[in-house]
């Protein structure tokens, strides 16, 4: 346990060897995850715990943090040295209870960067229990810290008033701490310049145009010189073989290789596991993942992202958030839900269902995005912008709209902005593979069954039958050929294959725009379906629901009628 | 205290510093302000103030913190 970005999710994965997320901003773990390790022989089980600075939670992050306090046994409190003054607090409350407690006095290296010296036994001496000085992320003090968690103690310490906690605080950081003057580094004047007004929107605007750059040039770059030309030379002919050896035609057929017209193999169109049920998820979705997630793990690490929720915070006040809401909502741009999972960080119920709403509907996730790229982009650029214009103009008008007619006020954003920290490579890129392998383990079954599903459907002539049903809907309101709804109906499985059903009914570019914006808005995907139930309850879930079909069908509208 | 002018976190200028002398909220609010170590007696710099109602970014201790404008506007300070 520990005050928020002080290094729980790094030391977790040292102590365990199991990979968590681990970022330079406060918040990144919401939930709990556990793992094992050995003690004396024994294999105990490790929780790393979400951070709180005290006891008495503000957030549901925090609430989760003091239910976990509860089922442990030992409490290895992860402590920031550079910042004792404040991170105490919550050692001291942990002091108080009966339970045992190790102190690993992390971050150690930086003490002596930042010109602070601390004297161990004496600190170890005032608190009455074991204090082991670390550095997770080089792995320094890990093992003399397990050797010593056996001594880990309770010293049951009186309760105190928080008004005397801060000054027993005082009097040991006093006794133990001596900090020398030194100047500003560079890191530091670059924290300033990225809080004040001018200075820190220049660079908000530079390094957000910078990492969308970066995602499209990596993100094609793979695309177009490695993928596409191994699926191209190398897949097709494997297939174009086993097409005739399965006979050209049939139920299996069309299951395992799709539509083959005139002896070429469309991946997009063709609708088979083997062909589209490969090619889509590695070849169009695949590089942007790998993109997307590369670039969010550098601004991740370097502790960017809450210098842009400062800026940000007055105008996400409009939509009844606050700054911090921006962190969810970029989470959403990569997937629905973690971003879901991430909005716990927000402290009210009624920010919590704004946030996990707006984003539901209008952040399209990096899967659906790279099918926007792929089918969208094939029109012109001028498309891509529309489709993203529309979905940015719905999240700040819907915003306004949830701000004047859900109950309740919003906090105010307080948040401690952590030190710009150089990215270490190790770890952005095992942060990559953590969520990539996520994105290959979930997705690509997922998306298989979903071709799977699709294709047995059609077999059966089900959507026909629901086409015909929705017909006036699909055709009267949003001018998409009654087809379109099977594609509707697949968003709910997986949105890039819905995507990848419009290709083949040959729709005009503003018909292909109206569907990626209805399929974007319409319905969350499954995955998404379940977090969110599970983060708002029914009957939030519900309303979320209504707004998202009505909000996609006006929408949808509006467009069909002015492009 | 040589100019020991009261004010608000809002009104006092970038790089200034000073104590805070009494912090106008509800429990809530001292609470989650006092879990980061904002409290009556602790000396802070303002660091920056965001435009539009925006943010305020103290220096306390050895952390920055930003605080919402309605949040700063009710912390009073003794410049220093």
């Amino acid at each position: 346990m520990g005050n928020p970005n002080v290094g729980k999710s790094v030391l977790f994965h040292r102590l365990t060897g199991v990979r968590v997320i681990a970022s330079n901003y406060p918040g990144t773990t919401v939930g709990y995850t556990s793992g094992f390790m050995k003690l004396e022989g024994e294999r105990v089980e490790v929780i790393d715990v979400p951070g709180t600075y005290t006891l008495e939670p503000t957030s549901q992050v925090e609430e989760i943090a003091l239910k976990m306090l509860e089922t442990g046994d030992v409490v290895i409190n992860v402590v920031d040295a550079t910042n004792l003054e404040r991170n105490l607090y919550l050692t001291l409350q942990l002091l108080e209870r009966d339970i045992p407690v190790i102190v690993a006095l992390n971050m150690w290296d930086d003490t002596r960067h930042k010109g602070i010296h601390v004297d161990l036994d004496g600190l170890k001496k005032l608190l009455k229990v074991p204090v082991i000085p670390t550095v997770a992320v080089t792995g320094e003090g890990i093992k003399n810290l397990v050797e010593h968690i056996p001594q880990a103690c309770s010293p049951a310490m009186p309760a105190r008033t928080s008004n005397r906690r801060w000054s027993t605080i005082g009097k040991i950081t006093g006794q133990i701490q001596v900090i020398t003057h030194r100047h500003h580094t560079w890191r530091e004047c670059l924290a300033d310049a990225s809080v004040k007004p001018l200075t820190g929107s220049l660079l908000a605007l530079v390094i957000l145009a910078c990492s969308f750059f970066v995602v499209r040039f990596i993100g094609e770059g793979l695309i177009g010189y490695l993928l596409d030309p191994l699926f191209e030379n190398l897949w097709a002919p494997v297939l174009l073989k086993l097409s005739s050896l399965l006979g050209g035609g049939g139920f299996l057929h069309s299951i395992v290789i799709g539509s083959v017209s005139g002896g070429e193999i469309n991946f997009v169109e063709s609708f088979g596991l083997l062909s589209s049920g490969l090619y889509v998820p590695l070849a169009m979705v695949l590089p942007y993942i790998i993109a997307f997630y590369l670039v969010l793990g550098l601004l991740e690490d370097t502790g960017y992202l809450p210098r842009l929720a400062i800026l940000m915070d007055s105008a996400m006040h409009r939509m009844g958030l606050h700054g911090y809401a921006i962190i969810p909502t970029l989470l959403g741009l990569g997937c629905n839900v973690p971003a879901v999972l991430a909005t716990r960080i927000l402290e009210s119920k009624r920010e919590q269902f704004i946030a996990a709403t707006l984003i539901s509907i209008a952040i399209p996730c990096s899967a659906l995005q790279a099918m926007i790229f792929g089918l969208v982009g094939g029109f012109g650029l001028q498309y891509v912008v529309i489709v993203y214009g529309t979905l940015f103009v719905v999240w700040v008008v819907l915003g306004i709209i949830l701000n004047h007619s859900v109950k309740g006020f919003s906090p105010e954003l307080l948040i401690e902005i952590p030190p710009y920290r150089l990215p270490q490579w190790r770890t952005v890129l095992q942060k990559l593979w953590l969520r990539v392998r996520g994105f290959l383990g979930e997705a690509l079954p997922m998306f298989l069954g979903a071709i799977l599903a699709i294709n047995v459907l059609y077999t059966l002539g089900a959507f026909d039958a629901i086409a015909s049903f929705t017909a006036p809907v699909i055709t009267g309101i949003l001018g998409l050929p009654k087809e379109a709804v099977t594609s509707l109906v697949i968003g709910f499985l997986r949105k890039d294959v819905a995507m990848g059903m419009l290709a083949p009914l040959s729709l005009t570019a503003s018909q292909m725009v109206v569907g990626s914006v209805v399929l974007a808005m319409f319905f969350p995907c499954i995955a998404t379906f379940v977090v969110l139930l599970r983060q708002l309850g029914v009957l939030n879930m519900l309303k979320a629901t209504g707004i998202m079909i009505a909000s996609a069908l006006i929408v949808g509208g509006i467009l069909n009628l002015i492009l | 205290m040589p100019d020991g002018k009261e004010t608000t976190l809002i009104l006092m200028q970038p790089g200034q510093s000073g104590v805070v002398v009494e912090i106008q909220g509800r429990r809530g609010m001292t609470h989650r302000l006092g879990a980061l170590g904002i409290i009556p007696g602790k000396r802070i710099t303002k660091v920056s103030s965001m435009f539009m109602r925006g943010p305020v970014t103290v220096l306390v201790d050895r952390a920055q913190v930003a605080i919402g404008y309605g949040m700063a506007s009710r912390i009073l300070i003794k410049l220093i």
